[in-house]
């Protein structure tokens, strides 16, 4: 690394976010915020109903209203050949038996499957109109079985959701080593049970989704604003998939966009929609979501019920894991979702033990619900709750300390390359050091005069540990194509050198929250020593950007930074050959740093700007052997997942009259590799946190029994608050990434990864003297109380609620 | 939201009538309530008779033993006005835990009053305090006013004028927030007073109550212990993916108990 730019702007300083100026001050611009003249306005018709058939629609009243300009419905989508919305990822089950995989309509044909399943589409001059001749839209539905839970689609004779689904099972899938896990059981000293269900989330995320579709008859052109994490990404499912429009003609911007979490990874029905009406009308067309849209029409998140065994030695060391989880798919395949359960989540199993014997399988099944896909985490929170809490579990049976068996069974640093028995392996990580700093930084010592205090004044005091691991900066495109991925997972930077040494970055990740403007500046700013005010970093267009991924699985700078710095390393070699040209040495004699080409132990060099006007005034140049101008562009595979891991320590006080938890303290240390911006790392652990507590204690999504979403909007679904969340102790002790350039892992998920089960231990510690062994999440106040008030609390069944 | 035509009177007298002309208008005060369920298409009303130019309706006045607060009084000024901190601090301090900064300096005490919200806060002191609501035509005892969810003694186009409170000797208040909406998933504010001792409990039941074995207790011996073994019947309470019947029934108690103490 070189080391050429000021302290206060390079890697490891806490420069402030470039970007946080125009946010704070209103002057971002969203999807929203943009119009385009003459544009016209979409409002989607939804299906009150989980699942029903579709009689008929009757749109002629609601055609002749005000404003109209069109109604679309399934019909209409067929006629012109549009294609399902795809999924980006195929699951092959046990036996070689492919998922199934049914048709996504864009508008929903012959069915409706889930409560918020687009119906038909109005298109009207104004926002008012289309959604005044929505409603005047009759639609005939017979009503079918709702299928809102797992258990509802899998029961014997259940209805069928899709008709290709058979049992509504999309796949049943395994890893690891069935034969040697058995074995690892029946030598063991002792097993240990636990069953658990990982709460369905919506990601909520502050900007609610919207699109613009826009055509250009001239050209032909079509171009989408919409907000998403992966335009490209987009571009190629909607435009390959389900409009048939080539790449050249297809042009995405994500603008700025306010958060995603996962959500706007997907593609999503309502962009097909708005692309493609607004080149039947050769008029824009603006859709933007309400809340309470998006609560039914965002993909949500996690929703595994999972059954795990844990075999271990007298000493407490593990010998065998085994995992059953049902994950919810939901009503339709998401984007991402067959991943989610399925190689981001089982392939965790080992999480930072040595677990030798491991077998895990995944009954992925339809249910009459919103799609469920990746939310902040995607699939290891889910992974890393049932391991941690395990672990609790065991220590508390094998009458151990819970710092003890976690120590015992850790991967030790001299173990690395560490290969698990599945499929990963991890490259580097000091679990010992992030968790002895973590213990430190909590007091862990002394919380028993915390717990003693606190019961003094009425309150249970409780405190638990998540020592976690997780897979990020997915993932070499061969192996994922292995497992089923239909896209590769590289990224893309193209680095342009303007003539007078300014740069602009243009990076294939995007920015929704995570800072890049700055982090990315700040990297290209140290690597060319260009002072960062002469960096720019742009996002968001594949107008203006060779194809990338985008962002999402904590991938932007381990694998996005890595292509710029193979790209910068392009342009460092060939400035090297333009500067042995102007200084009339060899090239092998000029080294580069501080942002000066210079002659190997002389003072003769050229700055980084000199070099850059030489190759766009090509005057004295050495142009029969380069060719002029100064951009680079490359591509990134990357070699392996990153593996953050870390240490969450969380400090509970419960009120027992009314159930009502409080985090007291939160300690969180984490390893996410080498940090650039150590300011944006702790927000992005912050915001984390905030989201993993949520989950913990209070974020909840519950459907009836009619399939009818009770928790549809802010006053029943409880999102985590400032008031809800401690003054953190966050903090990161490094090990190097061993096969990125930057050494890098990523930081966006571990917050969110780590927590839960660390907060749930501590609640369940707090209720120790109750003889509680496990609190379902979320630990809402009635659920508290009703463990603590039902049947005198202490004659509790083990692991149950 | 759909189309409705907007009037913004002067007068009480010209709101009334304007009311009274077209039963499909509804008065509109902080509008806090009313608009979220305009744009969620909820509600459909011909006009919108805009309380904000009646300054009638503001203020906030001594007269004998009473407060009389104006209806058009925001949440904010409740919380801070000095005269109501110095006379009846529990309702400036109830007043403060109102949703949020944006929602207490729109929300109105008398909007509030007159919608009735089972989870909201006002009504359990108005019934508490032994208020007595002053319309446009009449004065209604609070014990008379709310009748249940979302429905009051008032008829269709009586307008809300203001709310008289008898000053307390003490007061106290506490609830425990529904963790999703913040509105209160059950609250109980106790007073003593020159009518007596009240209880009045919200967001327990589909409309606030007087908790009169509690009022009993607490006459005979007003301290935390005299109501924390008095059990609220679970029969007739909410019962919701928040909390069941069983547990609000029992947070009556625990939050009777804190109110007392918060009265002091
Ligand atoms: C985010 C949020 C959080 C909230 N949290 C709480 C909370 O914690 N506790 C709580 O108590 N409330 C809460 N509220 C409600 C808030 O206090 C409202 O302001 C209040 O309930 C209604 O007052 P308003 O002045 O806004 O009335 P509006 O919304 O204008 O009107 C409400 C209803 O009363 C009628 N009305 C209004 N004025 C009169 C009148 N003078 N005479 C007759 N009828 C009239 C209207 O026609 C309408 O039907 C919250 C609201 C929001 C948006």
């Amino acid at each position: 690394m070189n080391v050429t730019t000021p302290p206060s702007e390079g890697i490891g300083a806490s420069v402030r976010r470039r970007e946080d100026l125009r946010f704070l001050s209103g002057r971002g611009q969203y999807t929203d915020d943009l119009n385009r003249p003459g544009q016209l306005h979409a409002w989607i018709l939804r299906s009150p109903h989980a699942h029903a058939r579709i009689g008929g629609i009757d749109t002629a009243a609601a055609a002749a209203m005000p404003g109209v300009r069109a109604i679309y419905t399934a019909a209409h989508i067929e006629a012109a050949g549009l294609g399902g919305v795809p999924c980006g990822w195929q699951v092959t089950g046990k036996g070689g038996k492919v998922m199934a995989e049914p048709m996504h309509p864009v508008l929903a044909s012959g069915k409706v499957r889930h409560v918020g399943d687009p119906v038909a589409v109005v298109v009207a001059e104004t926002r008012s109109q289309a959604r005044d001749a929505a409603e005047a839209i009759a639609v005939s539905y017979t009503p079918l079985p709702a299928l809102p839970t797992m258990a509802a689609a899998l029961a014997p004779g259940a209805a069928l959701l899709h008709d290709d689904a058979p049992g509504n099972v999309c796949f049943d899938w395994e890893i690891g080593d069935a034969a040697a896990t058995d074995a690892a059981f029946a030598a063991a000293y002792k097993v240990v049970r636990f069953e658990t269900t990982n709460n369905r989330l919506v990601p909520n995320a502050m900007e609610p989704r919207a699109a613009i579709g826009d055509y250009d008859p001239n050209s032909g052109e079509h171009t989408l604003y919409t907000t998403s994490q992966n335009p490209h990404v987009i571009r190629l499912l909607m435009g390959a998939f389900v409009l048939k429009v080539p790449e050249h003609r297809l042009r995405v911007v994500a603008p700025d966009v306010g958060g995603g979490f996962g959500s706007k990874i997907y593609h999503y029905a309502e962009e097909a929609i708005v692309t493609w009406a607004a080149a039947q009308l050769k008029r824009p067309v603006k859709w933007t979501c309400e809340r309470s849209e998006a609560f039914v029409s965002d993909a949500h998140g996690r929703d595994h019920v999972t059954r795990a065994e844990l075999a271990l030695d007298a000493e407490g060391r593990f010998l065998g894991l085994r995992v059953e989880t049902l994950a919810n798919m939901g009503a339709y395949l998401s984007t991402f979702a067959p991943a989610v359960p399925t190689y981001l989540s089982a392939t965790l199993l080992a999480g930072c033990y040595t677990t030798p014997a491991i077998h895990g399988q995944v009954k992925a099944v339809f249910t009459s619900t919103v799609p469920v896909d990746a939310y902040r985490g995607a699939g290891r929170p889910e992974t890393t709750y049932l391991l941690e809490r395990l672990v609790d579990v065991a220590a508390r049976e094998m009458g151990m300390d819970r710092v003890e068996i976690r120590r015992k069974n850790f991967i030790r640093p001299d173990q690395f390359p560490y290969q698990t028995p599945v499929a990963l392996q991890y490259d580097s990580g000091d679990y010992e050091a992030t968790l002895r700093e973590a213990l430190r930084v909590a007091r862990y010592d002394s919380f028993e005069q915390r717990r003693a205090e606190a019961k003094a004044r009425g309150r249970l005091r409780g405190i638990g540990i998540s020592t976690y691991l997780e897979a990020c900066g997915i993932a070499p495109s061969k192996l994922v194509g292995q497992l089923g991925a239909r896209a590769g997972l590289y990224e893309v930077a193209n680095i342009r050198v303007h003539p007078t040494g300014s740069v602009s970055v243009f990076t294939g990740t995007h920015s929704h929250g995570q800072g890049h403007e700055t982090t990315f500046a700040q990297l290209v700013s140290e690597q060319l020593g260009v002072p960062l005010s002469q960096v720019e970093v742009v996002h968001g267009d594949t107008g203006k950007i060779p194809f990338g991924m985008g962002t999402y699985g904590s991938r932007s700078l381990a694998v996005g930074g890595s292509a710029m710095v193979k790209a910068m390393d392009k342009i460092i070699a060939k400035g090297r050959k333009i500067a042995a040209h102007l200084l009339e040495a060899s090239v092998e004699d000029i080294e580069f740093s501080n942002g000066q080409f210079r002659v190997a132990g002389t003072d003769r060099a050229k700055a980084f700007a000199e070099i850059s006007m030489a190759a766009y005034v090509p005057h004295n140049y050495p142009i029969e052997e380069i060719e002029p101008g100064l951009e680079e562009t490359a591509f990134y595979d990357p070699k392996n997942f990153t593996y953050p891991g870390g240490c969450h320590i969380c400090e509970v006080e419960i009120d027992p009259e009314t159930g009502e938890t409080e985090v007291v303290n939160f300690t969180a240390c984490d390893d996410v590799g080498r940090v650039i911006n150590p300011m944006i790392v702790e927000g992005q652990i912050q915001g984390g946190l905030a989201q993993g507590i949520g989950q913990a204690l209070i974020e909840n999504t519950v459907y009836d029994s009619e399939g009818q979403l009770l928790s549809a909007s802010f006053a029943d679904y409880a999102m985590p608050r400032a008031a809800q969340i401690p003054a953190f102790d966050v903090s990161t002790s490094t090990t190097l990434c061993t096969h990125n350039p930057l050494g890098v892992k990523g930081c966006g998920e571990v917050g969110a990864i780590g927590s839960p089960p660390a907060v749930i231990n501590a609640v369940v510690d707090a209720l120790r003297d109750y003889g509680v062994t496990h609190v379902e999440m979320p630990a809402t106040p009635q659920k508290i109380w009703s463990i603590i008030h039902s049947k005198g609390g202490a004659a509790l069944p083990a692991a149950a609620e | 939201m759909y189309d409705f035509a907007y009037h913004k009177p002067t007068s009480v007298a010209d709101a009334v009538k304007l009311l009274a002309e077209d039963p499909d208008a509804r008065p509109i005060s902080g509008g806090m309530t009313l608009l979220p369920a305009l744009k969620h298409r909820l509600n459909m009303p011909s006009a919108l008779i805009d309380l904000s130019g009646i300054a009638e309706l503001r203020g906030i006045r001594r007269e004998g033993d009473a407060l009389v607060i104006g209806a058009m009084v925001k949440h904010f000024e409740i919380a801070t006005d000095p005269q109501i901190m110095a006379a009846i601090p529990a309702l400036s301090r109830m007043a403060a835990t109102i949703g949020d900064t944006q929602v207490r300096n729109r929300g109105t005490i008398g909007g509030s009053l007159a919608n009735n919200d089972p989870a909201a806060d006002y009504p359990a002191a108005a019934l508490a305090l032994g208020a007595t609501l002053i319309t446009d035509r009449r004065q209604i005892p609070a014990d008379a006013f709310f009748v249940g969810m979302f429905t009051t003694a008032m008829e269709p186009g009586e307008l809300l004028v203001g709310v008289s409170f008898p000053i307390p000797e003490k007061a106290g208040y506490a609830k425990l927030r529904n963790p999703a909406s913040r509105y209160s998933m059950t609250g109980v504010f106790v007073a003593r007073g020159p009518k007596g001792v009240g209880v009045g409990v919200n967001g327990a039941a589909a409309c606030a109550f007087r908790q009169k074995e509690m009022e009993a207790a607490l006459a005979a011996n007003w301290s935390p212990e005299a109501v924390a073994g008095i059990r609220q019947p679970a029969d007739d309470l909410n019962s919701d993916i928040h909390g069941s019947a069983e547990y609000r029934a029992n947070l009556v108690t625990v939050m009777a108990k804190r109110a007392v103490a918060d009265a002091g």
